[in-house]
């Protein structure tokens, strides 16, 4: 086995005196789509939160690609690395998140354009055709100047994830990206989730959308408070589940069946 | 670097009269206010009126005290009304008086942004159990306004309470006057200067922390 | 131009001196406007991001400056410097006095405007692996920019009323040579009429530079 683009060891992450985090060991490979599920509070978006430095966590170490992000261990102590090296390592993973969180001031064209010229340094010409590929991927060639209160949800949402994978990320994180979405708006997002998948992307996706979970995933992880109660891919996880993982499941069973 | 001896014996001497003055001040701050509530109530219904020459004249007194710098509001009426042959104010009710005008206007807009966002199922809910239309106002409209413009009823007050240094300009004898006093007649410039300030500070954050527990107790309804 | 004693005759005699002094105060507040957004920024940044022994201090100089009257700010810095031979007009005491309360205000505009910017705006920013000083300059300040307007433009207004404060220490700024032209023609109403409707004129140009900057922003919507 090669070794893996993300490693998590051991996390553990408190806010205050609450454990949301108790030990988490995670591994995603190359090319692999690793789907969290379980209830909310179980620390699923806590943990793909701490994968991308937004939340600080108290013990445990993440790797990707072998190198340590956040942290660096000096004298047996661990220690926060600076803001630079941090968002150089954020650079490197895409995030979208449940709100969309497109920058209002800035059409879609330049939402994506943004990192591209600041954070990659890329000349704006290369920015707006790498811009202007992207937003075609995801079908929105045609909405590149509009702003985002011009957008519907669906396709803000499909601007924010034209504007983390034009990054050309090591690793994509999805943090719930259809839960704000009406009902009719969440099949042109998970299409392009699925498309992007297909293509080959590394995925962390947190989504309560089973059915598109056991399509998409080649790993699925079960969190039950704080910790991994059982993972395994889809086809043996949602085929004999335990039993914790079979109560949660319960309440989806209308739409695993269809 | 300079020296200087700080010397505050003349502040001791003339304990009496700055608290006094910081008295007055406070006092001047808040009839202001009364008066000032009830002009900028009755224009903020005003505003609401179908008498558009009522709404006109109501905003052209908003707009001319809001634009208009106090300190010439203040000589406009002192030095003003005797010409209209009005000789019946003194230099403290004259200025009181200014100074009500002028807080009339912001509270006209305080009262008016007030009455705009009180939700319309609160008077809808008043009519459905009959109330008459006076009592709608007494009883459901104007309570909740209160709290809702409480905070801004605060920050009214002690920008009132600082804008009553400017009485010091027609000899009104308050903390400024009294500390420019002190400073011209003793030359204990800092010593002073320092006091009005320390006095104008603690009445303020008095103020400010006494209405918030208010504000606390009459939380606005959400 | 009429009989000497008539308005217009004496409003042409004094043209020159109604004219600079609204020069004086305009190019006053245009200083003072200037270097209190300045402050304002960097002071609005260090309440909102400084680490905490910064954030304190320039905490403490927001609330002391907002909690004095600036008529006791303007006499303290007039006093205060002559005292230490610091040669200084009257007109630079007047513009470090008001420099200071303008910084004070901005500051918490800049605050107030930086915090209603939705904190997931940062993690968005932060997650693109934008730096602080590149998130702050491409997605917070410009949404900040248009929710701080409004309140800014409330600020100057304040600050170009303020300036006939410096009246009291010898600027001879509008108010003043009002005054002055009053004590040749005893015109009181008129030429006070004649001030406001100066300052009228400043504040009204103010709101309506601020009001086409706005449309600039209107684009951010949400």
């Amino acid at each position: 086995m090669s070794t893996p683009l993300l490693r998590a060891v051991n996390i553990h992450k408190r806010f205050d005196t609450v454990e949301v985090l108790k030990g988490i060991d995670l591994t995603v490979e190359q090319g692999q789509v690793v789907s969290l599920i379980g209830a909310s509070g179980s620390g699923k978006t806590t943990l793909l939160r701490c994968v991308n430095l937004l939340e600080e966590y108290q013990v445990g170490e993440i790797y990707l690609e072998q190198e340590q992000i956040g942290y660096r261990s000096q004298g047996g102590r661990r220690k926060r690395l600076r803001e630079g090296l941090v968002s150089s390592q954020r650079a490197r993973i895409g995030m979208v998140f449940q709100s969309y969180n497109l920058f209002p001031h800035m059409n879609a064209e330049r939402n994506v354009m943004l990192g591209l010229t600041e954070v990659q340094g890329k000349p704006v010409a290369e920015a707006r055709d790498i811009a202007q590929h992207w937003l075609d991927r995801v079908g929105l060639a045609d909405r590149k100047d509009h702003y985002p209160y011009q957008l519907s949800g669906g396709q803000q949402q499909r601007v924010a994830i034209a504007r983390a994978v034009a990054m050309e990320p090591k690793l994509m994180l999805f943090d719930e990206v259809t839960s704000a979405l009406d009902p009719e708006l969440v099949a042109e997002v998970l299409g392009v989730m699925q498309a992007l998948a297909e293509s080959g992307m590394t995925m962390l996706v947190v989504s309560h959308e089973m059915l598109f979970v056991r399509e998409i995933s080649s790993q699925v992880v079960y969190m039950d408070g704080g910790r991994i109660a059982a993972q395994g891919p889809p086809r043996e996880l949602f085929g004999q589940p335990p039993e914790r993982l079979q109560q949660f499941l319960g309440h989806f069973r209308g739409v695993l069946e269809r | 670097m300079l020296d200087y001896n700080f010397n505050f014996s003349v502040i001791w001497r003339n304990a009496d009269e700055f608290l006094t003055g910081l008295g007055l001040g406070l006092g001047m701050a808040l009839i202001s206010l009364l008066i000032g509530s009830v002009i900028g109530l009755l224009c903020a219904y005003g505003r609401t009126s179908r008498f558009a020459p009522l709404r006109a004249l109501i905003w052209l007194y908003v707009e001319f005290v809001r634009n208009t710098p106090l300190l010439l509001l203040i000589f406009f009426v002192y030095f003003g009304l005797p010409e209209f042959g009005i000789f019946v104010f003194d230099k403290v009710e004259s200025f009181i008086l200014t100074l009500a005008l002028y807080a009339g206007a912001y509270m006209t807009e305080i009262f008016r942004a007030g009455l705009n966002s009180i939700p319309k199922q609160y008077v809808e809910a008043a009519m459905a159990i009959g109330l008459t239309p006076i009592k709608r106002q007494t009883k459901v409209v104007l309570p909740v306004m209160f709290r809702i413009t409480l905070p801004s009823l605060s920050n009214t007050l002690i920008s009132l309470f600082k804008d009553t240094s400017l009485a010091a300009a027609i000899a009104v004898p308050e903390l400024t006057f009294i500390a420019r006093q002190v400073n011209t007649n003793t030359f204990r410039v800092i010593e002073a200067w320092l006091t009005a300030s320390v006095l104008y500070l603690a009445a303020a954050y008095t103020i400010a922390i006494a209405l918030r527990r208010l504000e606390r107790r009459y939380a606005a309804i959400r | 131009m009429g009989e000497p004693g008539t308005f217009l005759y004496e409003a042409w005699i004094a043209r020159y001196a109604l004219l600079k002094g609204m020069a004086v105060t305009a190019e006053m507040s245009f200083i003072v406007i200037v270097i209190g957004t300045f402050i304002g920024l960097i002071g609005g940044l260090c309440l909102q991001y400084a680490v905490a022994p910064l954030r304190w201090l320039v905490r403490a100089y927001v609330d002391i400056m907002r909690g004095i009257p600036v008529l006791v700010l303007i006499l303290f810095t007039f006093y205060g410097l002559s005292l230490f031979n610091i040669s200084i007009p009257a007109f630079g005491a007047g513009v470090v006095a008001l420099a200071a309360f303008c910084g004070a205000h901005m500051s918490e505009v800049v605050r107030g405007a930086i915090s209603s910017i939705p904190y997931a705006q940062t993690e968005a920013a932060k997650a693109l692996g934008l730096g602080f000083w590149k998130r702050f300059r491409f997605v917070i300040l410009p949404q900040a920019t248009r929710r701080m307007l409004p309140p800014a433009i409330n600020t100057a207004v304040e600050i170009v009323k303020s300036t006939t404060l410096l009246s009291v220490i010898g600027v001879v700024e509008l108010l003043l040579a009002t005054q002055q032209t009053i004590a040749r023609n005893y015109l009181v109403i008129q030429f006070y009429l004649a001030a406001c409707v100066l300052y009228l004129i400043i504040n009204f140009t103010i709101s309506q530079l601020g009001a086409l900057v706005e449309r600039r922003f209107a684009y951010i919507k949400y």
